[in-house]
């Protein structure tokens, strides 16, 4: 250096930045945070998700804990056989007047607040079902269905339908909840292995560019132009209904949406200076493209992954809706559609299911918006 | 040459710029004055940074508002001022009384209108002229800027033109509407060193013919000192010396004009004592594109990058090769590491590699190691610099614990001036000078024989050449380094090459040890290329390209 003169090239940067998140990230978590509604909508969405995860302890035919002749039960993770407090049922049914009396009178039981899992029926309903939820009708009309009436200890809060039953007797709310858990689940699963799968295809295509990709571009481009919800129908009627059943015929054409994005992405990034640089080092092709191309295409891919999650729920919802989708009695949004679809005199079923898978999406919709900003370059001068 | 009784054209009063960016405010240009008189070329000089650009995009407004702004200033052009004129006024300005040209020409062209519909856009805008009556004005532009044949060229489109033609064409384009003032924001930056002094000695005529003032905005001080008639040298914002050219050459006052003049790569090559051991030798180097054409994909050509190049090279030594661009010095340094197919023999340390595949080449590759151009563009913007100089150590030294390895990382940084402590950053945190260093240090750590230099100083700034090429001295000396140096600048090539090699269009022009090659050139072509690189003369002829 001349002369103890410090020109701009010898001024290293002084601080190191702070923090887990790198400058760049941090730049694009203010983004994110700049967009208020996509920022509230992850907080919202992220309470709801995280809360439907513990489900059972939201809604739940069985206690929470309980306490029976000094032994501390947990009735939620544990099936206990009926035996156990007298009866004769291989699964225990707490929710049958005996089995309680039993167990109050050598000890005590939590309940979770709505006290019905999705497949629960309601056996007090005070008319056929489908009913409506309790707080449309009066005191004497909603517990008209209990043997003593509106002096039954058990029409209480816990045991009313919040949201009123299905044509099956079983409670909306608690099949919302299951409903929206399941939902989120399998599209949460099918995003992340089709952008498992589509960014393998795109990166080998793009890093290789040639035959190798010209070959798998015709390829894809043959496969997504097939009807994909008729195949869907097909497979769906030859092999048994399942969650992962579903999730692997999904998959099957899912995937091709990332593709694109990728493959552009390693096609512009592969003639890189630092790219070169890593060959001449003799550096492997996958450690290049894992280390070196794949972090330039994971912003294309971020982006787009709310959008894939969103579109993942609906088809799931319509398959549920046309009768093609997870087994019958699963909790489904799809089939909550369905039944109100068949009973048009009780709009809350329809209601439920269509705010619920509003809700949803919009708030995916809204957080893959501020996603999208966070990673807009241009978004740097405000 | 300066008239100091009549008024300048354009005055810059105590200009400050700030740039916003997530609410903090970063001053780029601070409190600059310089005045600029009728037919006088006034260059404002200085290293990248120091707000040179800035100062004149502000001139015609063309910063990124609002996120740059002016705390204060005012631009005085013939008494207006031009900051605080509307929208309306500056667009009569721009292009017609002040025109500008930049540094990429490719860019700066409309990559989809043809040189006619680019020239005629601008004669219709401030003159009104349309396009077919244009056709004769847009001709005599196009000869005045040295076009050859002007009227067969007016359908052409950018690209179809060299780099030299495409500037010509922008400074046509700046001349149409006869301004008074032309920005030159490094206009032959971006070309070849033949290219450059053509461009230039256009520049110099027009004005002379025109009468026009010039602003020349540059890093390159050899280019200030033959066509300014005055020099601003800025650093950091700010105007620190200002005067005749001659005086600020022949005496410069402030620490940091000085420290600039200082600062061009010099010194002599190591010297060379006996007979060292060949680690390179390569026999009539072929590396030829096929041109296909037709159905079949039928090879009908080829494009011949390199064509015939033999060569040897000695541990210790450099071999400069020169050359334009597109003259195929890569593609021959390419080659050579064997990252691309080539024909011909290459041997390495004796052992023959031209028949090895890409996964054979990989146990030689810690031996012969590449440094590329462009210290952005080389080092992956993801990864920190420990992990940049250690993966290759990952590859060729996989028994070395994590431990160790580091070990050599941080003694290979200390080794290029860096400090190891500054390993775990990122490159973006670092200049492109220390950037260009890390790229030595992750060639280095691997303790090769061989290095290609790709025009390892063409990206940095003038003082930060003179370091790298000392590292690269020094680097040699204690490693015992064959280098194969490749540049266009003549001047770099001299402070480090044993031998030199000129190259045109794939094929040796004219090799040799490098004192006879620089002092008693033989070819025309290498006769040109060294008065163009060292006096800024265009030679008339077909010599260069154009």
């Amino acid at each position: 250096m001349a002369a103890g003169l410090q020109t701009a090239d010898e001024q290293v940067v002084a601080q190191r930045p702070k923090g887990w998140l790198s400058p760049t990230n941090k730049r694009r978590w203010a983004n994110f945070k700049a967009n208020r509604r996509g920022y509230w909508s992850l907080w919202i969405f992220a309470v709801l998700f995280i809360l439907s995860l513990g489900a059972e302890f939201i809604a739940n035919d069985r206690p929470i804990i309980a306490s029976y002749k000094g032994e501390i039960l947990m009735p939620v993770f544990v099936d206990y056989p009926e035996e156990k407090f007298g009866g004769f049922l291989a699964h225990t049914n707490y929710r049958d007047p005996f089995i309680r009396d039993e167990i109050e009178a050598n000890g005590w039981m939590v309940w979770p607040p709505v006290r019905y899992s999705y497949l629960t029926a309601n056996s007090y309903i005070p008319h056929s079902a489908p009913t409506a939820p309790f707080w449309t009708m009066s005191r004497a009309e909603y517990c008209g269905g209990y043997p003593q009436g509106e002096d039954d200890p058990e029409c209480m809060l816990g045991n009313l339908n919040w949201l009123g039953t299905d044509d099956s007797a079983r409670d909306v709310l608690a099949r919302m909840i299951y409903g929206f858990r399941i939902s989120v689940l399998f599209g949460l699963a099918l995003t992340l292995f089709s952008a498992l799968i589509g960014v393998t295809a795109g990166a080998i295509q793009g890093y290789f560019g040639g035959w190798t990709d010209l070959l798998l571009q015709r390829f894809i481009e043959i496969w997504s132009a097939m009807p994909v919800l008729y195949v869907l129908l097909i497979i769906a009627a030859i092999l048994p209904p399942g969650f992962w059943v579903l999730l692997g015929i999904m998959l099957l054409f899912s995937w091709t949406a990332f593709v694109g994005v990728v493959r552009a992405e390693f096609l512009r990034a592969r003639n890189f200076e630092y790219v070169n640089a890593a060959r001449a080092l003799g550096v492997g092709n996958g450690t290049i493209m894992f280390r070196h191309l794949l972090p330039n295409a994971m912003v294309a891919t971020l982006t787009f992954l709310p959008f894939i999650l969103s579109g993942s729920i609906t088809t799931l919802t319509s398959l549920d809706f046309l009768g093609f989708g997870l087994p019958p009695g699963s909790p489904s949004l799809g089939e909550m559609i369905a039944q109100g679809k068949r009973n048009l005199q009780a709009p809350w079923l329809g209601l439920t299911a269509f705010f619920t898978i509003s809700i949803m999406l919009s708030l995916l919709i809204f957080i893959g918006e501020a996603t999208r900003d966070a990673f807009d370059p241009r978004k740097t001068f405000r | 040459m300066s008239g100091a009784a009549t008024d300048p054209i354009l005055s810059v009063r105590d200009l400050r710029v700030d740039f916003h960016q997530e609410g903090v405010a970063q001053r780029a240009v601070d409190g600059v004055s310089f005045d600029i008189h009728r037919g006088e070329t006034v260059a404002l000089v200085g290293e990248s940074g120091s707000g040179k650009s800035v100062s004149a995009l502000s001139i015609l407004k063309l910063l990124p508002y609002p996120a740059a702004s002016h705390p204060s200033g005012q631009i005085l052009f013939k008494g207006r001022d031009l900051l605080s004129a509307s929208e309306k006024d500056l667009r009569a300005v721009r292009g017609n009384d002040i025109t500008m040209i930049f540094q990429e020409p490719m860019t700066s062209l409309n990559p989809l209108h043809s040189v006619e519909r680019q020239l005629a856009e601008i004669l219709a805008m401030h003159q009104g002229i349309r396009q077919s009556a244009a056709r004769p004005q847009i001709i005599e532009l196009l000869d005045q800027v040295g076009i050859r044949d002007p009227a067969s060229r007016l359908n052409a489109y950018p690209h179809e033109l060299s780099g030299g033609q495409r500037q010509r064409v922008m400074i046509a384009m700046s001349l149409a509407n006869r301004p008074e003032l032309l920005i030159a924001d490094e206009p032959t930056t971006a070309l070849d060193v033949t290219v450059q002094a053509q461009i230039l000695e256009l520049l110099a005529d027009l004005k002379k013919t025109h009468g026009m003032a010039m602003l020349f905005i540059t890093h390159d001080l050899g280019i200030v000192r033959k066509f300014a008639d005055r020099v601003c040298v800025m650093t950091g914002g700010k105007i620190v010396e200002t005067g005749k050219t001659a005086e600020i050459f022949n005496n410069p006052q402030h620490a940091y004009t000085r420290h600039l003049l200082a600062a061009e790569p010099k010194g002599d090559p190591l010297a060379a004592e006996g007979a060292a051991r060949t680690v390179m030798q390569a026999e009539d180097v072929k590396v030829w594109f096929p041109i296909r054409k037709g159905f079949l994909r039928k090879t009908v050509d080829h494009v011949k990058a390199v064509d015939g190049v033999s060569l040897e090279l000695r541990a210790g030594r450099t071999l400069g090769v020169v050359g334009e661009s597109g003259s195929g010095k890569t593609t021959l340094g390419l080659a050579l590491m064997r990252l691309i197919r080539s024909q011909g023999s290459i041997r390495f340390e004796g052992e023959p590699i031209d028949s090895r595949s890409f996964a054979e080449m990989r146990p030689l590759r810690h031996r012969m190691q590449v440094v590329f151009q462009d210290p952005f563009g080389s080092l992956s913007p993801r990864m920190s610099i420990a992990e940049i100089v250690g993966e290759g150590l990952r590859i060729h030294a996989s028994d070395l614990t994590a431990k160790q390895r580091d070990e050599r990382v941080a003694e290979a940084l200390e080794e290029v001036g860096l400090d190891a402590s500054t390993r775990w950053r990122y490159p973006h945190e670092f200049s492109g000078g220390q950037r260009q260093r890390v790229a030595i240090a992750r060639a280095i750590v691997l303790k090769p024989r061989f290095l290609m230099l790709d025009e390892p100083t063409s990206a940095l700034d003038m003082s930060v050449q003179a370091q790298v090429v000392d590292l690269l001295r020094e680097l040699q000396d204690k490693h015992d380094l064959a280098y194969l140096f490749i540049s266009h600048d003549l001047k770099v090539v001299r402070a480090l090459a044993h031998e030199v090699m000129v190259m045109r269009l794939g094929q040796i022009v004219e090799e040799g040890p490098a004192d006879k090659i620089f002092d008693r050139p033989e070819t025309d072509y290498t006769k040109a290329l060294m008065a163009a690189a060292f006096d800024l003369e265009a030679v008339p002829g077909d010599a260069v390209s154009d």
